[in-house]
């Protein structure tokens, strides 16, 4: 094996091997490896995105943003999307889990059909939830149907414009995405649940556990990794979630509505300010990583201890 | 006596278990019952008629989005992109996670966790560059262009299933065709391809939602209407048809309707992926 001929048909055999990476090794450098440093490098300059000068400004647009209250406001409605998702939408989505981790009927049904508003694009149920919630009136009758079935009940005092008033808009966007994301979360609650070893269970009943108590000594243990994959990815998703924001309020509310991608969008295609919209994408990617990072380390605590 | 009351309990918990899930499901279902009723109506009665199954049913609305919305056009743009795009992706990924599992070349690691840490790290914002990359290449306003980006946004995914599917596929019929003189493209082509099939199909319909589904890229890389897809031309589409609500839902439902027949037909496929995904992150 180790003559010089054999050592030739080696390093021929390698490079036949490298040829099928190349394509993915290919598209991957020019369409995400040099956009990632193409980010960077913006970041540190001044740049209308026409002009052949890009003018080297160091850290200025990092000063700017420390500055610009609508971008930090931005990342606080991104917040508040968030933080109604990681409750509300998982707080029912590991309830339903729960309900249907035992026999039951229609079990798949249901499963089926949980699935749906998640397969759907932002754009299509942002346009429907707009003309549910369409404010207007004809003929003294409400046409979006959430206020013509509260008309109807006579709960008068409910009817809203609850996408042009500053008050309930970004609580509708926040219930919107958990509507169209809870079922993801019950998919991979309820595959947590399926593993959990039944025997756990009956071991907690001769102990003399209630059904609390299993709960929380059991389930909740066992199920802590998935949780915890459950709670990264609905950061990761609410956080950057837009474009259901666009197609609920197109032009927006203004100071309201504002979110960390649209905000990015406004400085690209808006102001044209390409170096500042790099510098808001980094420190947004680094706030993003930084806190899934972070969880992780909590949740491996958990696990040890 | 104790064991009729545990009954009865048992009976209503499942009643009120039932209770819940048949809520959820119906609000699940309603938005998009809404959506079918309204695109069947007129633009006069849909506004003041709140039956639940409209009088008169009315198919105009579907052919006026198609034509004078262009419809026509965007959807075949969306089928288009889809067909290439997932084609594309499970050409390139399952050529090199068959070489990550099976074959042996310098570098092989580094570059194999450079996929995985591309997966880990959200990217927002990444079109702002990428925007500026194609418009250099003069890959703006041009099919190709949003077909190779959006080949890289479903690659890491893809490498990392099929890798680990390949993993765990015994090597024997392999090594078969191997003795039998089959060269390794070969070998990728006739033995592990057929193979991977339930692993691809996950991949076909993950990245098919996928593509199906995209707004952003499409928005910044196609601005001329006769290369844009469904989900872009919802927007021009609505802007045109602001007031006339019966159009637009009856657009609403051609661009959902193939995403859930798929869905339907494919949900186990789905659902496995979702889950080997949870176990992935």
């Amino acid at each position: 094996m180790n003559s010089p001929k054999a050592k030739v048909f080696e390093i021929k055999g390698n490079l036949e091997n490298f040829l099928f990476v190349l394509p993915a090794l290919l598209i991957f450098s020019i369409f995400y490896i040099y956009p990632f440093f193409e980010l960077i490098n913006l970041a540190l300059r001044e740049w209308n995105g026409v002009d052949p000068v890009k003018t080297f400004i160091g850290f200025r647009n990092f000063l700017d943003m420390a500055q610009d209250t609508v971008w930090w406001n931005s990342i606080v409605h991104a917040g508040y999307i968030t933080l109604i998702a990681l409750t509300f939408q998982n707080a029912l989505a590991f309830a339903l889990a729960l309900a249907c981790d035992r026999e039951i009927k229609m079990k798949n049904f249901y499963r089926v059909v949980f699935f749906i508003p998640p397969v759907l694009s932002e754009m299509v149920v942002g346009y429907i939830w707009q003309w549910i919630l369409d404010p207007n009136m004809q003929n003294g009758q409400y046409v979006g149907v959430l206020n013509f079935i509260l008309a109807k009940l006579g709960l008068l005092n409910l009817i809203h414009s609850w996408l042009s008033d500053p008050n309930t808009v970004l609580t509708c966007i926040a219930v919107i995405h958990s509507w169209k994301g809870f079922g993801w979360g019950f998919i991979m609650l309820l595959a947590g649940l399926q593993t959990i070893d039944k025997q756990l269970y009956e071991a907690a009943k001769v102990d003399g556990a209630g059904a609390w108590s299993t709960f929380m000594n059991v389930t909740v243990p066992m199920m802590l990794p998935v949780i915890m994959v459950v709670v990264i990815l609905t950061i990761l998703g609410s956080m950057q979630a837009f474009v259901l924001i666009i197609s609920l309020v197109s032009q927006g509310l203004a100071g309201y509505t504002e979110v960390p991608v649209t905000e990015i969008l406004g400085s690209m295609n808006g102001n044209k300010q390409f170096g500042y919209a790099c510098a808001q994408a980094m420190v947004f990617g680094l706030i993003l990583v930084v806190s899934s990072f972070l969880l992780k380390k909590v949740s491996d605590k958990m696990k040890q201890a | 006596m104790a064991a009729t009351q545990y009954k009865a309990f048992d009976f209503f918990k499942n009643i009120f278990i039932h209770a819940f899930l048949m809520i959820v499901t119906v609000s699940c279902l309603f938005p998009l019952f809404w959506m079918l009723r309204c695109s069947l109506m007129s633009n006069s009665t849909v506004l003041v008629d709140k039956s639940i199954i409209p009088q008169t049913i009315n198919w105009e609305n579907y052919y006026i989005a198609w034509t004078k919305g262009s419809f026509g056009t965007y959807f075949l743009n969306s089928v288009i992109y889809t067909v290439c795009v997932v084609f594309g992706i499970v050409v390139v990924s399952s050529l090199a996670a068959y070489a990550f599992s099976r074959l042996k070349f310098p570098g092989k690691d580094i570059i194999f966790n450079l996929f995985v840490a591309a997966m880990m790290i959200p990217l927002p914002g990444s079109f702002v560059p990428l925007y500026v990359l194609m418009t250099k290449l003069h890959l703006v306003n041009t099919r190709i262009g949003y077909i190779l980006c959006m080949i890289n946004v479903g690659l890491s995914l893809s490498i990392l299933l099929l890798k680990t599917f390949f993993d765990k596929m015994p090597p024997d019929l392999e090594d078969a065709a191997r003795i039998d003189g089959c060269s390794k493209l070969g070998i990728w082509r006739h033995v592990a391809l057929p193979l991977a099939r339930p692993a691809l199909a996950v991949i076909v319909i993950y990245n098919s939602l996928n593509v199906w589904n995209e707004y952003i890229l499409a928005t910044l890389l196609l601005g001329e209407r006769s290369l844009m897809p469904l989900q872009r031309g919802l927007e021009v589409f609505r802007g045109t048809y602001q007031t006339d609500y019966p159009v637009l839902m009856a657009g609403l439902t051609m661009t959902a309707l193939p995403i859930i027949v798929i869905y339907l037909l494919m949900q186990k496929h789905i659902v496995k992926g979702l889950s080997s995904g949870a176990v992935v992150g």
